[in-house]
């Protein structure tokens, strides 16, 4: 039935056009992510994402403040992420870890994440293929397919995942979340295929001035982030595992 | 332009679309496909756009509701629950069951930004409720 | 032996109709609580993204597991030619099926996504235990049912034995993959262990053969059939055997677990100071699901009386709850290592013990799958010719014995 239907789709400027005009029409507050086109370089909307990038993240602790959680509050504001008053059920999809070494008392503060495991345990063992990782690295939960089992929380060496524990409501266009599905960071998917090359925590981070969070493709030789990890290296939490995580950190 | 936003069977009072997509065929695809098969379209571009990362708008539910569900007179936007919601304008009338809304938004961002403005989402319906309790267990006590 | 006399029992008494409606209830309770669970959320329950597999999966995979441990004694008697034991295996059959049943509902209602159950049976990825499990357990309703019908049909009957292999063979994979669930987490401290799927195979032979026991003496004694002593006391030694492999296997993964010092936070957890879980491994599971009932079956004038024969059967299945609860919830209760040696702390309960308290919806659910697995039984037994007329020494030709 299905291929019956031309689902291919030539973007016209005219059509282009047509949409900025409407956007332009109502004169509201456009929510990043919807009508705004690519920056430079970006890839076109209409082709699928390839194993050309891997998506990563670096971390550098030695800049991360410990009363500073500006990467947990803009990555809630930028996907809608937001307490409903009860700890043990919200959602968190970035936190900030402290640990504190026993010998020495010296504490390291972190935001922590989904890793975006080259080799995920949760795409593993979902039972319905619902984990899953994208071509270019980044893991995600389709929605569509996810039971809610929860074997991927328990496969999780992060403790990156998240189940949604009640109806939710309100929830952003770009980032559909609901009762019933678990999930977790998304690296920005919605501002990584827009071309933005960054993440919310990350350009928060910045806007403080710590600058610890550094976004980038590690397949580019040329990034930064490759370029800073050649340099200086970066540590893979529970590299035991041998995941070969996406986000490295530095100064743990 | 209220001939396309209006399904035959819906109540009247829906708000029209933004705009047509299309002189010949106001909406994406010519309006009696799209009665029959706009859930066709939907879910296979759903795919590309969840697994593939493909983000055009043509075939997206974000562009259906962009375009679909405008504000009424008042200036308010129709949530689902309600039938003066486009898609739930059919959706009753055919006694359609769809999952869609409890996870995607049911109105454009601009609506949610202005829906979550006040402030923003310290309270929320549940928490309200308790609330309230709290209120009316606070005047029995006293 | 091939002249067992098979009959279906009279369902027309009062107290088979309370019986059977009081399960149904609880059944009926126990789908109610789940679909409360699904309007709402799992916020009223005791789970959390802590503890995300709460009392549900605990009541499921104990059912799940006894499922394929209520099938030995059919196994017995066809795959290891005791004849003695052949007249109880369409009963085992049936607690078999029935018991699974009764896991898998459970299992299914606490999805966070119930009505996707569609998708789970139709997509697979087969590199996940879960998949695997999906088929194992269809498969092996499947396969049992074939196996009952061999056994049931005269003309059948000369296929019951590889029926009957084929059934072993697949339980003993189904245990496997359910014990492999928790083998296989690399990132759980209590779970990364192989040994999990030899312990889960063991344990089903022990709850398995406590239900059996149990639902074998109330059928005869509610319906005035004859339970003869000889075969009662080739089950309860079967018992003791079996209880005991479960603490050798028990004994050896805190052994192994203990030797490395990577393992010594979570084995003082559950051992020394894990609260309600150093309780339930130390009282519930090890004094009286392992040791009374050992004393109860092995010891005179206990093991002479067929009501310490019942209670040793309850207390196996008591203490493997218990077990199951420890680890199961036990596992995830303890934290998540991150940083092997460091002190961790979040907004996101790092670094502590996870609380859990079963919810009532919980525990209805959990009771409810048990009320559903009991319910099919007592249908089963009435509509088809599961149970023998008379199970008395003489009718299975054994000599008399003096337990």
């Amino acid at each position: 039935m299905r291929d019956t239907l031309d689902t291919t789709e030539e973007i016209s400027t005219g059509r282009r056009q047509f949409t900025q005009g409407v956007a332009a029409l109502g004169g509201l507050a456009i929510a990043p992510g919807v009508f705004l086109y690519h920056a430079a370089g970006a890839k076109p909307d209409d082709q699928a994402v390839s194993s050309q990038q891997r998506w990563g993240m670096l971390v550098n602790t030695n800049n991360c403040h410990e009363e500073c959680d500006a990467c947990v509050t803009a990555c809630n504001e930028e996907n809608g992420v937001w307490s409903l008053g009860r700890p043990e059920t919200d959602a968190q999809w970035i936190r900030k870890l402290n640990v504190r070494d026993r010998q020495t008392g010296h504490v390291t503060s972190m935001p922590m994440m989904c890793q975006h495991c080259e080799h995920p345990p949760c795409v593993d063992v979902c039972p319905t293929r619902a984990s899953f990782r994208r071509e270019d690295g980044i893991v995600l939960v389709n929605k569509h397919t996810c039971i809610g089992c929860r074997y991927c929380m328990m496969a999780c060496p992060y403790k990156a995942r998240s189940f949604i524990h009640e109806p939710l409501q309100d929830q952003l266009p770009h980032s559909p979340r609901g009762k019933g599905c678990v999930e977790s960071c998304t690296l920005c998917v919605h501002k990584v295929d827009q071309g933005d090359n960054t993440t919310a925590c990350a350009e928060a981070c910045a806007e403080e001035g710590h600058e610890a969070l550094l976004f980038g493709d590690l397949n580019d030789p040329e990034s930064e982030i490759s370029k800073r990890l050649e340099k200086y290296g970066g540590t893979q939490i529970r590299a035991d595992l041998g995941l070969n995580t996406g986000v490295r950190y530095q100064g743990i | 332009m209220l001939m396309f936003g209006t399904v035959a069977a819906g109540p009247e009072n829906i708000p029209p679309p933004k705009a047509k997509y299309d002189e010949d065929t106001l909406c994406v695809e010519p309006v009696e496909i799209m009665r029959r098969q706009h859930f066709e379209y939907i879910l296979d571009h759903r795919d590309r756009t969840v697994i593939e990362g493909i983000r055009t708008k043509k075939h997206s539910l974000i562009g259906c509701i962009d375009c679909h569900i405008t504000p009424n007179d008042e200036g308010v936007y129709a949530r689902y629950s309600q039938e003066t919601h486009f898609c739930a304008s059919c959706h009753q009338f055919a006694a359609v069951r769809i999952d869609c809304f409890q996870c995607h938004a049911d109105r454009p961002a601009e609506a949610i930004r202005e829906a979550l403005k006040p402030d923003q989402h310290a309270r929320r319906p549940v928490q309200e409720l308790l609330e309230t309790l709290q209120f009316s267990t606070a005047v029995f006590t006293k | 032996m091939e002249t067992a006399r098979f009959s279906t029992i009279h369902a027309n008494s009062v107290q088979y109709w309370i019986l059977l409606g009081t399960l149904v209830l609880g059944a009926l309770v126990g789908y109610l609580a789940a679909h409360h669970m699904d309007v709402e959320g799992h916020h009223i329950t005791g789970m959390s993204n802590q503890i995300v597999w709460g009392f549900p999966h605990v009541a499921a995979v104990f059912l799940i597991v006894a499922a394929s441990g209520a099938l030995n004694v059919a196994s017995i008697s066809s795959v290891f030619g005791k004849v003695d034991y052949k007249p109880l295996a369409r009963l085992s059959a049936l607690l078999a099926i029935a018991l699974l049943v009764g896991g898998l509902v459970i299992l299914v209602l606490d999805l966070g996504r119930p009505d996707r159950l569609i998708i789970a049976m139709t997509v697979y990825n087969f590199k996940s235990i879960f998949a695997w499990n999906i088929f194992l357990y269809v498969g092996f309703i499947f396969i049992t049912a074939i196996y009952l019908w061999m056994m049931m049909e005269r003309k059948m009957n000369r296929f019951s034995k590889p029926a009957g292999f084929t059934a072993f063979i697949w339980r003993l994979i189904l245990t496997t993959g359910t014990g492999s669930i928790f083998g296989f987490l690399v990132a759980r401290q209590a779970y990364d262990a192989a040994i999990m799927a030899p312990l889960f195979i063991i344990m089903s032979f022990a709850f398995g053969l406590a239900v059996f026991i149990l639902v074998l003496q109330a059928s005869y004694a509610w319906t005035q059939r004859h339970l003869g002593d000889a075969i009662l006391h080739k089950l309860r030694v079967l018992l003791g055997v079996f209880v005991a492999s479960v603490f050798y296997f028990v004994l050896v993964y805190h052994l192994t677990n203990l030797y490395a010092t990577e393992h010594h936070g979570v084995e003082r957890f559950i051992l020394v100071d894990g609260g309600i879980y150093t309780f339930l491994f130390w009282v519930v599971q090890m004094l009286f699901g392992c040791v009374v009932p050992l004393v109860l079956v092995f010891i005179r004038p206990f093991s002479q009386s067929r009501h310490m024969i019942s209670l040793a059967a309850l207390l196996v299945i008591v203490g493997g709850l218990a077990q199951l609860y420890v680890i199961i919830i036990g596992g995830q209760a303890y934290p998540l290592v991150l940083f092997p040696g460091m002190e961790e702390s979040s907004s996101f309960f790092d670094g502590v013990v996870a609380q859990y308290a079963p919810s009532i919806f919980e525990i209805l659910l959990g009771v409810g799958g048990i009320c559903l697995s009991l319910a099919i039984v007592t249908v089963g037994i009435a509509v088809l010719e599961f149970l023998p007329e008379s199970l008395s020494d003489k009718a299975l030709k054994l000599e008399s014995v003096t337990p």
